[in-house]
């Protein structure tokens, strides 16, 4: 077993860009995840250029995916396992390569589903700069050669501590509507829980992550190890299905790509120390009390899936919407480029009820490509979410509160601020909800263009990304901005509690962690891996477990060789599916199967006469024999034969088949053999 | 090891489907259903008959789950029964539209066991939502451990929404209990799906075990005019049937149809029963067609343009309408599709729509069965039935084609039939024994069948063992694969040679597997080589030396 890790985190965090790795089982290549690196687009003017664009690209942006980069090099990849709709992002940049030709994508109905909207609605922004400046030919843009790129260098190292060396050829042009088609028909969708066969050797099971709708944690069960490919996860959800943590337990190896809490340490140290230093105490006494009574697997789970972590996100939310209303309050509108399913499907239901305990009536819009279409199908998706919005499909409500508010007029959709009923609806202040993040593709582009001289106006940002280079182009600001950070993934504590609830043998962790997780007294060993380094697991067994029916297994003519060994020839046909290997009945057994292949030690020469002789053979010993230890027998009747015997061979001359055919028989009955 | 199969129910009849298989030890309940024309304990399964079988003396010790494969009445109505009454407090699994269905079918249901004063095995609301909310829902095609040893799996079976063929596995036994399924598309779904399995053992449905159906849009054609030429008559179109599923298919003919023909005749739903189901529809889109779900982007499909809420005082309106109503056949013991059709069935403008099987004992089956103008409901009072009868000749139940198609292609080792009439089962059977080589019974109720079960022996095996077989193609996809992609692998050993090798047992150790040369290093041994040479080389051999 070899990984490499390809890409750690990358700008927007491991939501918009999860890690990805390069995993190679029984001589196949898996690709973990394939997500794009939307940092390089800070780099880029947005585009009408209007104000201040000194120091950024004006030209069509191009993207970094390293993992597709990774993957392009390596020549060829078996499968693909994704773990969430951003994972599938730079899937495309792979569609044409010939060593993808017969890959085949595995991911859930759901994230290919959002994946998909996610991809179209990308090509559709991007092609605002492809209007402006004309289509990027594929050639070496000018930009690209000499001070410009380093000055874009420097940056990207900054913001994603990208290597020197891969991001030249890493920068692509975005893919086509055509790619996508293609990377879409290889994508097999499954269910959480479904398993599927991979190549009959291999069972591949998505279950929940937490993290979003359609996230999915990995079993890859070869035939001799399991595996967990465990991305960023969330115990407790709000809205999607919780972390399926019992379907992972006892898989051999751990493969942990949850780099959440590394983002936190880089981003909220500072911010939070003082409050962080308590936390960490406090959860070190809760561990040690847990390590303690070591076998209480309860009081471990107990403390995993508490519902600490989603009550802060929904503190957090609430936090947010105040913000908005106080800004609503003043007469300002509201924007939010933010770029969460799940925060923007809890924002509604919070923003409205708030808007309505407050009496306050402005509209909400939505003003996205995909808008219409999400919006849809989370409310056809019960299977998917948290428990307790399945139960609003069993009392027969609407999963989620925007169905009503689209009924009831407060919530308006529209793919593009140019769409035509948009205008008749728009009413300003109003509370906005678009894209893009990055500040630099779609609507929130304009909107932020619009009000950002306006002080009573609210910018509703994701922490992650470099806010100063995002709001760059957009200077001088009036308008409030408000960094938030969501719920991305494990919290560090929680760790090595999950392990001891999982018990692998083997985990392997990012190097960032390895200060962070007690190797001490653990029954499984880490493995530290870091980007571009390749790191081995030799076989965790030898052998192959295959199962024999019963039928084949009463066939068996065993032969004692001792009092404690016995061996049996097998002729059986090997089936594989579905991971597993079963010996069958061959369908006719052919008479051979009693004859010896195999034989072992001497050959008793003395015994071998009369053994011939009950055969109704002629034959003597003959005469010519020498002193080298050969000796020869000679056959007369019925057919002419001749065999010659030393300590190691016996060879048999003879013309006819029946009388070898017996001369082999007569041998076998005095010779060790099977 | 064996399967062993208690039939409590649907056993050479309709109704009342249950049937306890137990595999190596487990015991799975599939279904628990009411005969919808007995009363009171009569309409359940013998439970009791559990208790004895297995001796054990409650059935949540008895039985390791209860797998619902769908929400209709004959196999879902004794459920509740089951577990407020009878005591059963394992898991039970259905799939998320079953669960979400069930509610409304079950509460129908008890009223009509309060208008028919039963006497005994009532259950109440209170035990409808306290039976469901044990429900652990399914998806299709998860693999659920129920227990350490016990799998189960849900496949798609058309029928209605929500509806499954339920897989379970105990070690190597495996068996699929198919419940109703329907092999072609309908309007709203799709048709049933499964993976090629290795079984031991399939129960079947055979409904129409001998019936061969043409062509859907030929039977819909025919529907669709015998209702157009109702109302442009000015007649009333009623359609008898139960909440979930036909209704939501034939109002999605009926829609489309007044789409086309420009239509302002209201369609209407009675009672809230049947509105509300449109709500759960449209949660539930994932589960019907693949062509809905494609085509399905903003607009939801159950959003009927023309369908609207019916009030009690329409019934005496006047002009045109088609009304959809509850219970299906109807049923002399009451229930608002009889009270409709007391109304409107005297007129010969009106049309009166049937399914394609009304149990015996219902009014629709005295339509059915003759020229029957005069219904009597009871000593006093008749009905004179002077309106159109037409039967829809489209079913949700597969046919025999289907039947036979499907246990071809799992040519599980046995087969089981439930769910039919007894002769047109006895000719299935033939036709299942000669044709396809498999037996097959199909037990009466209360019997059961004892078929042998699947047992493998777990062995390890050598990595060269494995690299040398032959390389076989999956029974997934024909796709040619390897058995293990290492570098030794080459393009040689495609064909279909027999896996050769040793199979070494040693006291106290596992058995294993293993290559001749491997066995000869293992013990240790002194390799003997017998070789057959032609007698002339035994000549020139001697000559040269």
């Amino acid at each position: 077993m070899k990984l490499t890790c390809l890409s750690t985190t990358g700008g927007g965090g491991s939501y918009h860009s999860p890690a990805s790795h390069l995993l190679e089982l029984e001589g196949l290549r898996f690709l973990l995840d394939c997500p794009i690196d939307l940092t390089a687009l800070a780099d880029f003017s947005p585009v009408p250029l209007t104000g201040d664009a000194g120091g950024l690209i004006r030209a069509v942006p191009r993207y970094l995916s390293p993992a597709a980069a990774a993957a392009a090099k390596v020549g060829g990849i078996d499968a693909v396992l994704v773990s969430s709709a951003t994972g599938v992002l730079g899937l495309p940049f792979l569609a044409r390569l010939p060593g993808f030709a017969h890959t085949k994508i595995y991911v859930t109905e759901v994230a290919a589903r959002t994946g998909k909207l996610m991809m179209g609605e990308l090509v559709e922004m991007h092609r605002e700069f492809v209007r402006y400046y004309g289509p990027d030919t594929g050639e070496l843009p000018r930009w690209m050669e000499g001070e410009k790129l380093n000055e874009l260098l420097s940056m990207l190292e900054k913001a994603v501590t990208v290597d020197k060396g891969d991001d030249l050829t890493s920068l692509m042009p975005l893919y086509s509507p055509g790619n996508i088609e293609e990377c879409m028909q290889k994508i097999q969708p499954v269910k959480y829980g479904e398993e599927v066969c991979f190549n009959g050797i291999f069972t591949l099971k998505a279950s929940s992550s937490g993290l979003e709708l359609g996230n999915s944690v990995w079993t890859i069960k070869g035939p001799r190890a399991s595996i967990t490919y465990l991305p960023s996860s969330v115990f407790v959800s709000a809205h999607a299905l919780d972390f399926d943590y019992s379907s992972l337990k006892e898989n051999d190896v751990i493969l942990f790509s949850d780099l959440s809490s590394l983002n936190d340490m880089d981003v909220d140290n500072d911010k939070l120390d003082e409050h962080a230093m308590d936390e960490t105490e406090h959860s070190l006494c809760r561990r040690s009390v847990l390590r303690d009574d070591g076998a209480d697997v309860d009081e471990k789970i107990a403390f995993l899936c508490n519902n600490d972590d989603i009550k802060e996100e929904i503190e957090r939310i609430s936090y947010i919407c105040s913000c908005i209303i106080d800004a609503i309050k003043s007469g300002g509108s509201v924007l939010i480029p933010i770029g969460r399913l799940g925060v923007i499907l809890l924002l509604l239901e919070l923003i409205s009820e708030m808007l309505h305990s407050s009496s306050i009536k402005v509209p909400i819009f939505m003003v996205s490509e995909t808008a219409e279409e999400i919006i849809a199908f989370t409310n056809a998706l019960p299977e998917w979410l948290c428990k307790s919005r399945q139960e609003k499909l069993f009392s027969g409500e609407a999963l989620f509160d925007h169905v009503d508010l689209l009924k009831e007029g407060k919530l308006f959709l529209f793919p593009h601020l140019h769409s035509k009923d948009l205008i008749a609806a728009w009413k300003e202040p109003c509370i906005v909800l678009c894209p893009h993040w990055s500040l630099r593709l779609g609507p929130a582009v304009h909107l932020l263009r619009r009000w950002h001289a306006d002080k009573r106006c609210l910018l509703v940002l994701e922490q992650g990304s470099d806010a100063e280079l995002c709001l760059k182009p957009f200077m001088p600001l009036a308008i409030q901005v408000l960094e938030c950070s969501f719920l991305s993934g494990l919290r560090t504590e929680k760790i090595d509690t999950l392990l001891g609830v999982l018990k692998p043998k083997f985990v392997m962790l990012p190097e960032g962690l390895k200060s962070r997780c007690s190797v001490k007294g653990r029954p499984w060993s880490f493995l530290y891996y870091s980007k571009g380094k390749t790191i081995e697991l030799p076989n965790l067994q030898e052998d192959f477990e295959v199962h024999l029916g019963t039928d084949v297994a009463h066939r068996l003519q065993p032969r004692k060789l001792n009092e404690t060994t016995a061996v049996a020839r097998l002729r059986a046909k090997l089936h594989v599916s579905s991971g597993q290997y079963q010996l069958a009945a061959a369908e006719k057994q052919s008479d051979q199967s009693k004859r010896h292949l195999l034989h072992w030690d001497a050959v008793d020469p003395d015994r071998l006469l009369p053994a011939l002789q009950e055969k109704g053979m002629v034959c003597s010993f003959a005469a010519d024999d020498d002193s080298s230890g050969e000796r020869s027998v000679l056959i007369t009747s019925p057919g002419e034969a001749l065999v010659k015997i030393t300590s190691d061979r016996t060879v048999i001359y003879c013309d006819d088949e029946r009388t070898s055919g017996h001369i082999f028989d007569a041998l076998s009955r005095v010779c060790n053999g099977i | 090891m064996s399967i062993e199969c208690l039939v409590l129910g649907a056993g050479q009849d309709v109704g009342k489907s249950c049937v306890v298989a137990t595999i190596g030890g487990r015991r799975v309940m599939f279904d628990c259903g009411v005969h919808l024309f007995c009363r009171g304990r009569s309409s359940y399964p013998e439970f009791d008959r559990i208790l004895a079988a297995s001796g054990a003396t409650d059935f949540t010790a008895a039985i390791s789950c209860v797998v619902i494969t769908h929400s209709h009445l004959d196999h879902i109505g004794a459920l509740p029964y089951f577990t407020e009454v009878c005591g059963y407090h394992g898991p039970i699994y259905m799939t998320y539209p079953t669960k979400a269905l069930a509610p409304m079918m079950l509460e129908d249901y008890r009223k009509v066991m309060v208008d028919q004063q039963w006497e005994e095995g009532q259950y109440s609301y209170e035990d409808i939502l306290r039976c469901l909310k044990k429900v652990i829902p399914l998806d299709l095609k998860q693999t659920i451990q129920v227990d350490k040893d016990l799998v189960i799996r849900a496949y798609y079976a058309g029928h209605v929404l929500g509806a499954a063929m339920i897989y379970a596995k105990v070690g190597d036994a495996a068996m699929v209990y198919t419940g109703d399924y329907n092999m072609t598309p309908d309007r709203h779904l799709g048709a049933a799906q499964i993976d090629r399995l290795k079984l031991d053992l399939l129960i079947t449905e055979s409904t129409y075990a001998k019936t061969t159906r043409d062509s859907r849009r030929a039977r819909e054609r025919e529907f669709l005019q015998a209702v157009h030429k109702c109302v442009s008559g000015g007649g009333k179109v009623l359609i008898p049937l139960f909440a979930v599923g036909r209704a939501q298919e034939l109002c999605m003919l009926l829609d489309d149809y007044w789409e086309r023909m420009n239509w302002k005749i209201p369609i209407y739903f009675s009672a809230g029963l049947t509105i509300q189901s449109n709500t759960y529809y449209k949660m539930l889109i994932g589960w019907t067609s693949q062509k809905i779900k494609d085509n399905y982007r903003a607009h939801n499909p159950f959003d009927f343009k023309h369908v609207r809420h019916f009030e009690r005082s329409f019934i005496n309106n006047p002009g045109p309408c088609v009304l959809f109503a509850t219970p299906g056949m109807i049923s002399n013991s009451g229930g608002f599709s009889f009270e409709v059709f007391k109304k409107w069935a005297p007129s010969e403008k009106n049309l009166v729509t049937l399914p394609g099987y009304c149990g015996p004992g219902s009014i629709g089956h005295k339509l059915m069965s003759g020229k029957s103008t005069r219904i009597e409901v009871d000593k006093d009072t008749h009905i004179d039935v002077r309106c159109q009868i037409h039967q829809l000749a489209f079913s949700p139940h597969t046919d025999s084609k289907g039947i036979m198609d499907l246990i071809e292609f799992l040519s599980p080792k046995h087969v089981i039939l439930v769910h039919g009439e007894k002769p047109l089962m006895a000719f299935l059977k033939e036709r299942v024994e000669s044709e396809l080589g498999m037996p097959c019974y199909y037990p009466a109720n209360n019997e059961s069948v004892s078929i042998p079960a699947t047992k493998n022996l777990k062995m390890s095996a050598t990595e060269r063992f494995i690299t040398s077989c032959a390389s076989e193609q999956t029974e997934d996809n024909l796709r040619k694969q390897k058995l293990i992609c290492g570098s030794n692998m080459s393009e040689a050993n495609t064909d279909r040679k027999l896996a050769e090798g040793i199979l070494l047992m040693e006291k106290n150790k596992a058995v294993k597997i293993l290559c001749e040369d491997e066995l000869v290093q293992v013990l240790g041994m002194e390799r003997h080589l017998v070789q057959n040479e032609p007698m002339v080389s035994s000549r020139t051999g001697a000559a040269g030396e």
